[in-house]
């Protein structure tokens, strides 16, 4: 069975996330790039389940064309093929990403998608807008769910789980599905420096996506980068006295106890 | 050790918690510190600086003495630490110019002191299973190589200097330095974020960001943060039945400058063979906004791909364990200077402010103690000249300087360095005023701390003729050997002793003393006695306390409150440091620097006289003008001043003119010459020929603080009334019998074993009838300090340090060279001039 | 109107739910607009209850028996229905996983745009809000223009404020049309977690040691502190360097990556290398003696303390609890 995972690049950032000068995009200058963490998941996932069912996995982007960067990425994890809806680099919204992306899904037909799994992170580390895959799969007429951390495929069907407050549900979903993957979901795979190498010859089909106009929209303003909180621990207490504050924190507020 | 209390003040501010901070802060207390600060702008015990991010692996051997004994005394420290494992380290060749080169390796670990030995591939094989040994056709085994944990060790130090300092030392992590207050040329203060600290002394020791904080006080620091990339690759199941850090010798895969070694279940493969890529240091992102630390940008994937191709051959097996992956990929910055060394000792345009930076992992505790023993005594036990943050002053600080000579620099580690490489970008910075002329003379140039200076003249080259006889077994058919090189340089010596040369410009540094206490003051700085008559020139050694050398130079008096120091152009800027550093706060002596006002003519051979003459108004007669003095005089338009010596023998002077004259200058000397038969000679016949025939030192190779006077064979002065620096030190060598002394040696046989003649470079061991290094009482072993040919003795030279016992004229020894041995005896033990012994010619 | 999704069990309101419902309050207000509720399963009955402090006036109890288990599309098709029928100026969810997902089918069903994860909301022509990205790290001021405003409030950005006046809440059934297919997604069962024997990287709570531990024999002490809280043990590569852990216990940059939603870092000081792997981690608990290491500045929780001292203590704290 085929699988796609549909990945993002985005900025590799440190704590602390820098603007630039408009404020309508964080400082990359100085900054590398990277795939989500959900979407590394995903990757690993789409290749994990097309090895073991004798498919093929496809990495899936929207974005510029240095997110090629990110396609092999995938292919260096190795995924099969790779697949870039290229655009100008201007932020897309989740509406028109998701019809672009849905567009490429289903293929020549129009209408039958060409995979059986299609793997979302749950959301982008940036923008976070916890909607495309759900967007992709209503298009699609798929069954989706979000926040997976569990897969297995079963006989036509994919069962997939999703933590909740003490315990995990369970869905059934026919295939083919959509799913929005959390990470722990799997290990997702270390390249190996060949798999590297060869990754950096393989081809990537291009494609020019179309951004669909919508009635009603959201449009970002500017970015504004909040004073950190970060920069020291909360110190529960020094040495053994501190323990019952640590019980407390354990049972109260983390809950893992 | 209090922790994040900034001090209001301290005696000593180290700014940098790295690896070099700590070593300093360690010594620093060891030496009798005890009120010392650290601060820096990161988190402890890994601040963010390239100490974070190193491999960390010490392979000590260089062809550098003073590298590889630092790198030695560092593994020392680190076993003292327990933060050091001895995993040895094997560098293979892939080309058959790497194994002459692995040979000159062993030939370097012979004559430093450090185990090693050349391995087959088969034993190479033995060693570390995985390498891929049908690519290579030999090793070099480092047998005390190993890795090292800079982390934990600046944990040890930090420690130690708390208990030495009885709690003196405070350390500020997560403080960053904003200011730095300079007042009437001293250092008064650190400003930070979290509070000011009044110091006595700071030491910038902020690795990469050192320019920067240099810059605070208005002074350079000159390097630039180039990347190197480094990734790692695991789990590789084969390591796992290996355990702890390293099981396995690191390996360099040499010609393609790149290393492989085991870290616990992974591969670490680094790589230097990526084109240069320099960042700017106010691109590095802080702490905060880099993902993983400011030194550790993504690796650029492009530059890589080279890389990764070797290393997949290399070492296959590993690299296609298919459980493995790169688990870490990174652009590592660290600190590339314009040639490579690091930037120590005092910043002389504020004083008590240091540098020490630029440092290895492998050097650093070692270096951290020596620059500790510079601030609290003034000399290092082992000899940092050629680590001078001072060597680039007033020409290599440029932004542009620093990054054309970063960007060779690094396609020069791992490289096969020729010890005569000249440097190709960032040229004709220093220009004489005979540059146009010398050029037009088809002058091949070489440079010296910037200066182009003619090595020799192609012009010349009809000269080979002329002497074809006296050069036909002095002729060098190996292209190693000949490398930067030419046969014109024998002939223009040849020339020079028969009819007259001249030669110039030298690049020397020349500083101007003036001032009522002048005479006390540079009594205290010299060996030699200074107060001597006005037109007297005094060429005299320089001492650290330890009796070492600091420099050797020449002092002319000029007037009863005005000398003229003129020192070589290498040493230039530490001299001018140390005579700076040296003058009372309360005395009346000016310092004025003339290296760019004056330039320098040297007009020397048997027709000297006679062709000087023919254009000056003044009488040139040995009468008038005796040797060793000197005095003003106007050659054709042009008012010079002279002095009648020679660094090469001959009759004849070095005149100095103003820059702006200096072009007539040569212009007049060059249409007298014409009847007298000049030529144009470089450098080679200056700096090599003609000063190993005459047997004289030169700073930095024979002259170091290694050794002293006595044993260099200058002691000629013999103790003056005055006090000087060094003096119970130098006195007491002259009492003592030396346990080594300076001699010369010639070459007896160039191919002993026949084939083609070979002829030694410099820095080879000297090895008894046995074939055993010399090793002096001491513990110093011998080597060559300078080898070059004299053809007027149709000798090749070289100068060695021998122990008493071998220092006898006759002597017969051994030179080991690229893996063979030939036979050398000892021409002269100590000073004496193998030409002209009697000076005959000077005086003439 | 406003409507608010409002998540319970058994009747009783979930806090997200309760903070979501204190921003549409707030728009409520502000516009003067009537604030209700939709609500799923036949408990939803007697949340009017509780929201009648809350300043709602009407939950719509969606009524199909079918919905007592999570359909994200069903629920999501009940919603756009209720909208069709109610035509409310927004919707409010809450930031949950479950609110993100019927949100942003709701959008997708009657194509309007959704924002995620707002944390304020000012009333203009159009919305103008500001939202959170990069998990909080940014925020993003956005404009939003639609018929009908999808809004999720960002969690734990809103205290859930009862109102000045207490509503008559009624609860009025409503009654979608919902073909079989809409229930294609639904909960099949819960299971409880397992958490015995997971790997490092999957692990929920991660002890890790380092040098600071001194030695192989010292790692019982976090062994026992794992156990009690159901997690796995890990070491910094010092400890791994040193020969005291296996290879495959390291975390870090070069060793196993680790996303817990607990990790006791003990004895470590943070260095880059250990950090990187430790980045997934939602909450860092440190005990380490030196409140100026690293691993303090990266974590969010610290006791100044020597481990050999505070993890026993700990330990024996942890077994008195049981």
């Amino acid at each position: 069975m085929d699988t796609v995972a549909c990945i993002k690049r985005v900025p590799d950032t440190g704590a602390k996330l820098t603007l630039t000068d408009d404020e309508q995009h964080i400082d990359t200058s100085h900054l590398g790039f990277t795939i989500s963490p959900h979407e590394e998941c995903a990757i690993e996932e789409a290749i994990q389940v097309a090895d073991d069912h004798d498919g093929t996995a496809t990495v899936l982007s929207l974005g510029p064309a240095d997110a090629e960067e990110q396609l092999r990425t995938g292919l260096a994890m190795t995924a099969d093929e790779a697949t870039l809806l290229e655009t100008d680099g201007k932020e897309w919204r989740p509406r028109e990403t998701a019809a672009a992306l849905a567009d490429a899904l289903s293929g020549d037909s129009g209408t039958d998608p060409e995979f059986d799994l299609c793997l979302f992170g749950n959301e982008s580390a940036d923008v976070a807008n916890h909607q495309v895959g759900v967007r992709v799969a209503e298009r699609l007429d798929l069954p989706f769910v979000a926040g997976v951390t569990g897969l297995t495929i079963d006989d036509g069907t994919v069962v997939v789980e999703r933590d909740v407050t003490g315990g995990t549900e369970v869905y059934e979903l026919d295939l083919p599905a959509a799913v929005g993957v959390k990470e722990g979901l799997n290990q997702p795979r270390y390249a190996s420096m060949r798999a590297k190498m060869q990754a950096r010859k393989q081809s990537i089909e291009r494609q020019d996506p179309v951004a669909s106009e919508f009635e009603g929209r959201i449009e970002k303003v500017r970015l504004e980068a909040p004073e950190s909180t970060e920069g020291a621990a909360e110190v529960l207490g020094e040495g053994p006295d501190a323990v019952p504050a640590v019980v407390d924190l354990l049972r109260d507020d983390l809950e893992v106890i | 050790m209090s922790s994040n209390t900034l001090p209001a003040e301290a005696k000593t501010v180290i700014i940098g918690g790295g690896i070099v901070g700590n070593s300093l802060a360690y010594h620093l207390a060891r030496m009798g510190r005890e009120d010392i600060a650290i601060v820096d702008k990161g988190p402890l015990p890994d601040p963010g600086g390239s100490t974070g991010h190193a491999s960390n692996f010490l392979m000590p051997v260089e062809h550098s003495k003073e590298m590889t004994h630092l790198t030695q005394r560092s593994i020392e420290q680190y076993k003292d630490m327990d933060t050091f494992n001895n995993s040895g380290g094997i560098e293979v060749a892939r080309t058959d110019d790497r194994v002459e080169e692995l040979k000159r390796r062993v030939q370097s670990a012979k004559a430093w002191g450090e185990p090693a030995e050349l391995l087959t591939p088969e034993e190479v094989e033995d060693l570390v299973p995985y390498v891929n040994t049908d690519l290579i056709k030999a090793g070099f085994y480092s047998t005390g190589a190993g890795t090292c944990d800079p982390l934990r060790a600046g944990e040890v130090m930090r420690a130690r200097a708390d208990e030495y300092t009885n709690g003196g030392l405070h350390v500020s992590p997560n403080t960053e330095v904003l200011d730095l207050h300079v007042e009437n040329g001293s250092i008064q203060a650190v400003e930070t974020d979290r509070g000011t600290v009044t110091a006595d002394e700071v030491v910038i020791a902020a690795g990469l960001w050192s320019p920067k904080i240099a810059e605070m006080a208005g002074v350079d620091i000159p390097l630039t943060p180039a990347v190197h990339q480094m990734v790692s690759v695991g789990p590789i199941s084969f390591f796992e039945d290996y355990e702890g850090e390293i099981s396995f010798p690191v390996v360099r895969d040499m010609d393609t400058q790149m290393y492989e070694r085991q870290h616990g279940n992974d591969l670490e493969v680094g790589s230097y063979q990526h084109r240069p890529i320099l960042w700017d240091v106010e691109d590095i992102p802080s702490i905060d906004e880099a993902p993983l630390s400011p030194t550790q940008p993504p690796l650029t994937d492009d530059a890589f791909e080279q890389s990764m191709a070797d290393a997949l051959e290399i070492v296959p097996e590993l690299l296609d364990d298919p459980e493995a992956g790169i688990r870490h990929e990174i652009d590592g910055l660290l600190s590339q200077t314009p040639d490579g060394g690091p930037l120590l000792g005092p910043l002389q345009d504020v004083d008590g402010l240091w540098s020490c930076a630029a440092v290895w992992i492998k050097e650093a505790p070692a270096i951290g103690e020596a620059v500790a023993q510079w601030m609290t005594r003034g000399w290092s036990d082992i000899d940092l000249h050629g680590a001078d943050v001072n060597r680039f002053y007033e020409y290599g600080n440029s932004r542009s300087f620093v990054k054309d000579r970063a960007s060779e620099g690094f396609q020069k580690i791992y490289d096969i360095v020729h010890p005569a490489e000249q440097y190709q970008s960032a040229r004709e910075l220093r220009t004489s005023p005979f540059y146009e002329k010398q050029a037009d003379l088809d002058a091949e140039f070489y440079e010296a701390a910037g200066w182009e200076r003619p090595q020799w003249y192609e012009s010349n080259s009809d000269l080979l003729d002329r002497y074809e006889d006296e050069l036909a077994e002095l002729q060098r058919p190996n292209e190693w050997d000949s490398r930067w090189w030419s046969p014109i340089i024998l002939a223009e010596h040849l020339h020079t002793r028969e009819h007259v040369s001249m030669i110039g410009d030298m690049g020397f540094s020349i500083f101007d003393f003036r001032g009522s206490d002048v005479v006390d003051y540079l009594e205290r700085m010299a060996v030699g006695r200074v107060d001597v008559d006005v037109g007297k020139t005094v060429y005299t050694p320089i001492l650290a306390e330890n009796g070492g050398f600091v420099s050797d130079l020449t002092i002319a008096r000029l007037g009863p409150e005005h000398y003229r120091v003129i020192t070589g152009s290498a040493a230039g800027g530490s001299d001018r440091a140390w005579f700076g550093d040296h003058i009372p706060d309360d005395a009346d002596v000016m310092m004025i620097d003339r290296s760019e006002s004056l330039c320098t003519l040297g007009v020397w051979g048997p027709n000297a006289r006679d062709m000087v003459d023919s254009v000056t108004e003044e009488d040139m007669s040995h009468d008038a003008f005796e040797p060793y003095t000197a005095q003003k005089i106007t050659v054709g338009e042009v008012d010079a001043w002279a002095m009648r010596l020679s660094y090469i023998g001959e009759q004849g002077w070095e005149i100095y003119a103003p820059m702006g004259q200096g072009r007539r200058l040569w212009d007049v000397l060059w249409e007298a010459g014409q009847d007298h038969n000049v030529r144009p000679a470089g450098m080679g016949v200056y700096g090599t020929t003609g000063r190993l025939e005459k047997g004289y030192r030169l700073f930095g190779h024979e002259l170091e603080l290694d050794y002293n006077p006595a044993e260099a064979g200058l002691t000629f002065h013999g103790v003056k009334d005055a006090d000087f620096i060094g003096k119970e030190a130098y006195a007491e060598a002259i009492d003592e019998e030396n346990t080594a002394t300076l001699c010369t040696l010639s070459v007896d046989d160039h191919a002993p074993e026949g084939g083609e003649h070979r002829f030694m470079l410099g820095n080879e061991p000297v090895l008894d009838q046995n074939g055993d290094v010399l090793v002096d009482d001491e513990g110093r072993r011998s080597y060559v300090t300078s080898a070059g040919t004299g053809p007027s003795v149709g000798k090749h030279l070289l100068m060695a340090y021998l122990p008493q016992s071998h220092a006898e004229e006759g002597q017969s020894l051994q030179v080991e060279y690229m893996g063979q041995q030939y036979p050398v005896t000892v021409e002269v033990a100590g000073s004496r001039p193998l030409f002209d012994p009697e000076n005959d010619r000077i005086r003439s | 109107m406003i409507l608010s999704f409002v998540e319970h069990a058994g009747g009783s309101p979930e806090e997200p739910s309760l903070e979501a419902l204190t921003l549409a309050r707030e728009l409520a207000t502000a516009t003067d607009a009537p604030l209700e509720v939709v609500a799923f399963g036949t408990e939803a009955s007697a949340l009017g209850d509780t929201l009648r402090a809350y300043g709602v006036e009407t939950v719509h109890r969606v009524a199909d028996d079918r919905l007592d288990t999570y359909a994200p599309e069903a629920w999501a098709e009940s919603v756009a229905q209720l909208l069709d029928a109610t035509d409310p100026e927004a919707v409010v969810a809450p930031g949950t996983d479950r609110g993100q997902e019927v949100l942003a089918h709701v959008g997708a069903k009657c194509d309007l745009p959704m924002a995620a994860n707002c944390l304020d909301v000012e009333l203009s022509e159009v919305y103008e809000l500001s939202r959170q990205r990069w998990g909080g790290s940014l925020v993003e001021h956005a404009r939003l223009d639609s018929d009908t405003k999808l809004l999720t409030a960002a969690p734990h950005e809103f205290s859930p404020e009862t109102a000045v006046e207490a509503a008559d809440t009624s609860v009025q059934p409503f009654e979608p049309t919902l073909d079989e297919s809409a229930f294609r997604v639904s909960v099949d069962r819960v299971e409880e977690s397992d958490e015995s024997g997971v790997s490092l990287g999957e692990a929920r709570v991660v002890v890790g040691g380092g040098r600071g531990i001194g030695g192989p024999e010292d790692y019982d002490k976090l062994e026992t502190l794992a156990d009690s809280l159901s997690g796995t043990v890990g070491a910094s590569r010092a400890a791994v360097n040193e020969g005291w852990r296996p290879h495959d216990d390291q975390i870090g940059q070069t060793g196993t990556k680790i996303s817990p939603d607990l990790y006791v870092a003990c004895g470590i000081s943070g260095a880059v290398q250990h950090m990187v792997g430790c980045k997934g981690a939602d909450n860092i608990l440190a005990v380490n003696t030196d409140p100026e290491a690293a691993i303090m500045q990266k974590a969010d929780y610290a006791v100044v303390g020597d481990l050999h001292e505070v993890v026993p203590e700990l330990n024996n704290a942890l077994a008195d609890e049981r």
